[in-house]
């Protein structure tokens, strides 16, 4: 398995979305501007001041269709949304899931699905208030695999037979996109040849409260779910909090190539840093100089001049730091405002994934990518006054585009970045 | 309730965890609950926490430890609710 020069593909995608299930709903409701933000009672009566987001819906009737009820009677919604998703890329890169009582592993496959808060449900739900009124005995055996954090990638590996490295990776809201950037490595080196890379999150209102709490989500339009999320406008106010999964099949071109598959496009650049709390930096905001450095590497490693990068699917959450992140961006590329790349968030209709996030938009722009179209950037007429110069540079509506690469960018708390252009497979 | 309602509604309760269809399609006392219908030894225990809910009765661990087969179960019971 082991050649410097093997090349990284993109085989397989499934997604688990606020705003879709599936890859053709999702390509629809993406090109559409369909919104996946919807009010949630249970946030009004417990006193949230954001009372909306993403939650991926009919998932209860999906969810047999691919667990048992054996399987499902230990999963919550992370490791649920994780393994639809995964098996959803599984079997969209032509591989069919083994029967259960299968013996062989697939020793070159594995699956690094990351999680940012995972299975908080279950421990504020359950594990907390049983432990509490000391009664441990009935936890049952379920709570173990629930909350650990690999659990959502090690209930895939269970279904798919895998026999590669499988574990779970986390890095706040970058986690998505850091499992993408450790994958494309796992295969660069010849350790693998399929890595099912990608996050998940669950929709647990716990995960949610504590950016509640923090201020930091939009409160201003409960009454106007559609409207919340706002990244490049002058009215945002927040983001909106989101969950589902996103995964990637990552495969070797020479094992693509023998198994005669579709290959979506190539993975040519990816990058990964920490801003160390410097310059700028903090637990929760970005160092300027660490952004531009993942954004630059990612670019050099991909051997691209900027000019033929055709889209950027940014992370841009509706916070203070979009017009920063375009600003990196722009030095990052060393392009005027007026040479940029057209420039869009996925979260203006899904919300914020969390750990899902950069899985969701990866997955959204390798469809991008693949059938040629950028969607819109909705709740951004009222362009932020720091973005002016790049307002042509922003769709509002879908843009049919034949495009050659496209770069994707995730920020996260402890200010870590990653950063993966995608380029069309030649 | 009798010892084959009793049966039944472990059987009920074994149902979601059994994994190999051939031997849950023809259980009997006898049959071996890890052995015979593949239930993961991990799940023993909320098997003994759903018997525990749905007959009304507490079981000891070193009684859940005993149990091995259907008619294990069956027993357990029918000597707990006498």
């Amino acid at each position: 398995m082991s050649s410097p020069e093997r090349r990284v593909v993109i085989t397989g995608l499934g997604v688990l979305a606020p705003n879709a299930n599936g890859l053709d709903a999702y390509a629809d409701a993406l090109r559409q501007g369909k919104s996946g933000i919807t009010h949630h009672p249970i946030l009004e009566e417990l006193n949230f001041a954001c009372q909306v987001g993403g939650i991926p819906n009919d998932v209860e009737q999906l969810q047999t269709q691919y667990l048992s009820e054996e399987e499902l009677f230990a999963m919550n919604a992370n490791m649920i949304y994780a393994a639809i998703a995964t098996m959803d890329a599984w079997t969209d890169s032509g591989l069919e899931v083994p029967p259960i009582d299968s013996e062989e592993a697939d020793w070159d496959t594995g699956a690094i699905v990351g999680t940012g808060i995972g299975g908080i449900d279950t421990i504020a739900d359950t594990l907390g208030p049983r432990t509490q009124a000391g009664r441990v005995k009935r936890l049952g055996s379920t709570m173990v695999e629930q909350i650990m954090s690999s659990g959502n990638s090690a209930r895939v590996a269970g279904k798919l037979g895998l026999g590669n490295q499988v574990s779970t990776n986390s890095s706040a809201c970058n986690t998505g996109t850091e499992a993408v950037v450790q994958g494309y490595h796992r295969i660069k080196q010849g350790m693998a040849n399929r890595m099912l890379v990608g996050g998940s999150e669950g929709h647990s209102h716990y995960t949610w409260a504590g950016f509640d709490a923090m201020r930091v989500l939009n409160r201003t339009k409960n009454d106007e779910p559609e409207a919340a999320s706002r990244p490049m406008s002058a009215s945002a106010a927040g983001f909106i909090p989101g969950s589902g999964a996103g995964v990637l099949m990552l495969e070797d071109l020479e094992s693509a190539e023998e198994r005669g598959v579709r290959i979506y496009g190539e993975l040519v650049g990816t990058a990964l840093n920490c801003g160390g709390h410097r310059q700028g930096g903090s637990m929760t905001a970005p160092n300027p100089v660490s952004v531009q450095r993942c954004l630059r590497a990612a670019l050099k490693m991909s051997g691209l001049d900027a000019r033929e990068i055709g889209a950027i699917n940014g992370h841009l959450t509706a916070t203070f730091a979009d017009p920063h992140e375009v600003d990196n961006w722009s030095k990052a590329l060393g392009l005027a405002p007026s040479e940029m790349p057209l420039i869009h968030s996925t979260k203006s209709l899904i919300g914020h994934g969390l750990g899902a996030a950069g899985g969701l938009e990866c997955v959204a722009a390798v469809l991008e990518l693949y059938r040629g179209f950028v969607h819109p950037s909705v709740n951004c007429e009222d362009l932020h006054p720091e973005l002016e110069a790049y307002a042509d540079r922003i769709p509002h509506e879908c843009v049919d585009i034949d495009l050659q690469a496209i770069a994707k960018a995730s920020f996260g708390f402890g200010d870590v970045n990653g950063c993966v252009i995608f380029k069309k497979f030649n | 309730m009798d010892s084959k309602e009793i049966f039944d509604k472990v059987v009920e309760i074994l149902k979601p965890f059994a994994k190999n269809e051939d031997a849950l399609a023809s259980i009997a006392m006898e049959t071996s609950i890890m052995g015979d219908l593949e239930v993961n030894s991990a799940r023993l225990v909320d098997i003994v926490l759903e018997i525990e809910d749905g007959f009304d009765i507490e079981v000891s661990d070193d009684d859940a430890d005993k149990v091995q087969t259907v008619g294990d179960a069956v027993n357990l019971i029918v000597a707990a609710t006498g």
